[in-house]
């Protein structure tokens, strides 16, 4: 039996010969693109910020002309729900079928728990997270090759729970709340700053997504000096909307996600509301800061035709933090992932770097960064609702500065143990 | 529980009751003359509130105080035309065929949800009602004295849009021959009625219900993502208690469902959720085909 190639079959191997006389010097140079791959919510109740990350991660790699230590980097993009199974089952795809080398992700609180779970399968793999910020993706149980350059939803209150009592001599804050693991962490954090400088606290809970807020709002307790809410999104907007209708008028403490772009986008009565409210979070709208400011100007250059002056929200930077970690760590290491990505990782352990808001980032022992925190008030400035920082508290760590110890044994945060103890 | 905040819960769950009313009586009537378990009528929900959307805002910011009727017009509009387009091109020629059309369903509404995200965004919104429904009323007994003008509304159009639908039923022809449906199909077409046509009618009018909700349930609370869900979530349970197919049921079952859920917020709230779901696991054990409704055969 004879071979006759037909047409198809000449002109292929006719293009693999001439690809392989071509190319072959450059490969040799340049060795295989490093596979990025990358985890956001696109769909579900956090597609808003998902889009919000992705603008800032192909900002960034735009900025870096797709290379690190000399290697081409491929970025693949996936996408979830905000959902701990999704979550999981894509990460498996970036890692199993798509062969990512580094995975960047995911963007919520449950979803970083699952692909925690899942990086202690995949040794050879390293994970960077996205802006999960459930305080459990590094401090119980964590996975060697899970990083964390982003602070947590607890890191996040840090100052808050000091500044009510303290400055603003409020003496009891009804705390309203998401029943999930990211509000735990915020009600948790400012709840055990607020009980040191003697304060008392009353919570109400309510489940995620709801939709009707008034016989909660009914609840409120009168001898409340202010309420903190957490919530975030669509929840953000109807609680705030109708206990604006309702006539309420406490002042406002605020979660890191309800003093949001999202929240100052939206029209309603809600704005009246929300203005004063002071919030403590990564970064601020509105700060004093040149690198800042620079960093602003780039993303505003690169996204304004698609969404006007809106500027990235705390999602966004969260994700800006680890993947400028990715690429510092790649360069120092001049694209090495040999040996099981062993020197990358050591890379990784030892950055020290100023992220994009001009916070001093170093990672602690169990990969989780420690950096800086903003308390933040919500006013008009340029036209428009910004969050404008007025206080930084510097080098914050995952256990607020309490001994470590002490506060593991105060166990994981929930809403049985909302953090209202003196340690 | 003191009786102001008995009667401020009290009339909070009314008010919900009447906005999970008019969402759940269009599934229910779909349901009762077609057997179709419509689980896209979240997402006719959620397009009756965008297309509501889309002539709203140009005109409130352009000033127009009739802008809320425009966008009600426009959102009722939209979800017949969506559903009368479902049910011609789609579920009309797989009529009987339950699972398929089930599966079908769902597959539009996540189609449909990702096309709303595309075009109009993840950001919440919401509408505003002309300023005669803005603010709130003087009502005796409720906290701090006064309630959401606008929420009460919600009641007038629950039961304007219960004695229409009931005013349809029973005394018009078109009510004869859907009731007729109802009972038995074949008959019907046996009498020389087309049945295609009244389902596509029958459709249209339960699609146009869900528009309506869309619009006056994006005033009294934001929409946006996943309302698709948690209003189809909503029509099940209450027509599931109240009985599927039936008018008065659907009205009992709107108010347990509006009631539990709302009390249920106020002495346990981080359990309000279970309330509602816990009160169709009842009906369901003692009495399957719901409060009101009719053993199918």
């Amino acid at each position: 039996m004879t071979i006759k190639p037909n047409r198809r079959q000449v002109l292929q191997g006719a293009a693999a010969v001439a690809g392989t006389a071509v190319f072959a010097p450059a490969i040799h140079a340049n060795p295989a693109p490093i596979k990025l791959g990358t985890l956001a919510s696109l769909e579900g109740p956090l597609a808003i910020n998902g889009q919000d990350a992705y603008r800032v991660v192909e900002l960034l790699l735009e900025e870096a002309n797709y290379t690190a230590g000399g290697r081409k980097i491929e970025w693949i993009r996936e996408s979830s729900n905000a959902k701990p199974d999704v979550a999981l089952a894509r990460t498996r795809k970036l890692v199993e079928q798509d062969g990512s080398d580094i995975v960047l992700g995911p963007l919520s609180g449950a979803e970083g728990i699952a692909v925690r779970d899942y990086s202690r399968t995949v040794p050879t793999k390293t994970f960077i997270n996205g802006s999960s910020a459930s305080q459990d993706n590094t401090l119980r149980n964590s996975s060697e090759n899970y990083f964390r350059f982003s602070t947590d939803g607890t890191q996040w209150t840090a100052g808050l729970g000091e500044y009510a009592k303290n400055t603003l001599k409020i003496d009891e804050v009804t705390v309203v709340a998401s029943d999930y693991a990211f509000p735990y962490s915020q009600v948790f954090g400012f709840s055990l700053e607020y009980t040191r400088a003697g304060g008392k606290l009353n919570y109400l809970w309510t489940p995620f997504g709801t939709s009707d807020y008034t016989s909660l709002i009914a609840q409120i307790p009168k001898s409340s000096g202010a309420l903190y809410v957490v919530y975030g999104g669509s929840d953000g907007l109807a609680f705030l909307t109708q206990y604006a209708q309702a006539g309420g008028s406490l002042p406002l403490l605020g979660g890191t996600l309800l003093a949001d772009q999202t929240l100052f986008a939206a029209r309603g009565p809600h704005r009246k509301v929300l203005e004063g409210t002071v919030s403590a979070g990564p970064i601020g709208d509105y700060y004093e800061n040149d690198v800042w400011k620079d960093f602003l100007a780039r993303y505003t250059k690169r996204w304004s035709k698609d969404i006007g002056q809106q500027t990235p929200g705390t999602l966004a930077f969260a994700y800006s933090v680890n993947l400028q970690a990715t690429l510092l760590a790649l360069k120092a290491v001049d694209g090495d992932l040999s040996n099981d990505q062993a020197a990358f990782r050591e890379a990784l352990k030892k950055l020290e770097f100023k992220n994009y808001i001009d916070a001093h980032v170093k990672l602690d022992h169990n990969r989780q960064a420690i950096s800086d925190n903003f308390l933040n008030k919500v006013e008009v400035r340029d036209g428009r609702l910004q969050t404008v920082v007025f206080k930084k508290i510097p080098s914050v760590n995952q256990t607020l500065g309490f001994p470590e110890d002490k506060y593991i044994a105060l166990g994981a945060p929930s809403r049985n143990n909302p953090g209202n103890v003196q340690i | 529980m003191t009786l102001e905040m008995f009667a401020t819960v009290a009339l909070n769950g009314l008010t919900v009751a009447a906005l999970y009313f008019i969402v759940a009586i269009g599934f229910s009537l779909i349901f009762g003359l077609m057997r179709t378990v419509n689980m896209a009528h979240g997402t006719l929900f959620l397009v009756g509130a965008y297309a509501g959307v889309a002539v709203f805002y140009p005109l409130y910011d352009q000033g127009f105080s009739y802008a809320w009727i425009v966008a009600l017009a426009a959102g009722i509009a939209g979800a017949a035309v969506f559903g009368v387009l479902l049910q011609v091109t789609l579920l009309g020629w797989m009529q009987g065929q339950e699972l398929r059309q089930t599966l079908v369903t769902i597959g539009i509404s996540i189609i449909a949800a990702d096309q709303l995200l595309a075009i109009f965004g993840g950001n919440s919104q919401q509408f505003f009602p002309p300023d005669a429904l803005f603010g709130s009323v003087s009502v005796p007994l409720v906290q701090t004295g006064h309630y959401s003008t606008f929420r009460l509304f919600q009641i007038a159009v629950a039961a304007a849009v219960g004695v229409g639908l009931w005013l349809i039923l029973h005394k018009t022809k078109l009510g004869i021959i859907v009731r007729a449906g109802v009972d038995d199909r074949a008959m019907l077409s046996a009498c020389g009625v087309n049945v295609a046509l009244v389902s596509v009618l029958v459709f249209a009018i339960g699609a146009a219900l869900a528009g309506l909700a869309g619009v006056v349930g994006g005033t009294a609370q934001p929409f946006g993502q996943e309302k698709d869900v948690q209003f189809l979530l909503t029509s099940l349970v209450v027509v599931i208690v109240g009985g599927m197919g039936s008018l008065p049921g659907t009205a009992l079952g709107a108010l347990l469902v509006g009631m539990a859920e709302q009390f249920g917020q106020s002495l346990f709230p981080t359990y309000s959720v279970m309330f509602t779901l816990l009160l169709m696991v009842i009906v369901l054990a003692i009495r399957p085909q719901g409060l009101l409704g009719k053993r199918l055969t």
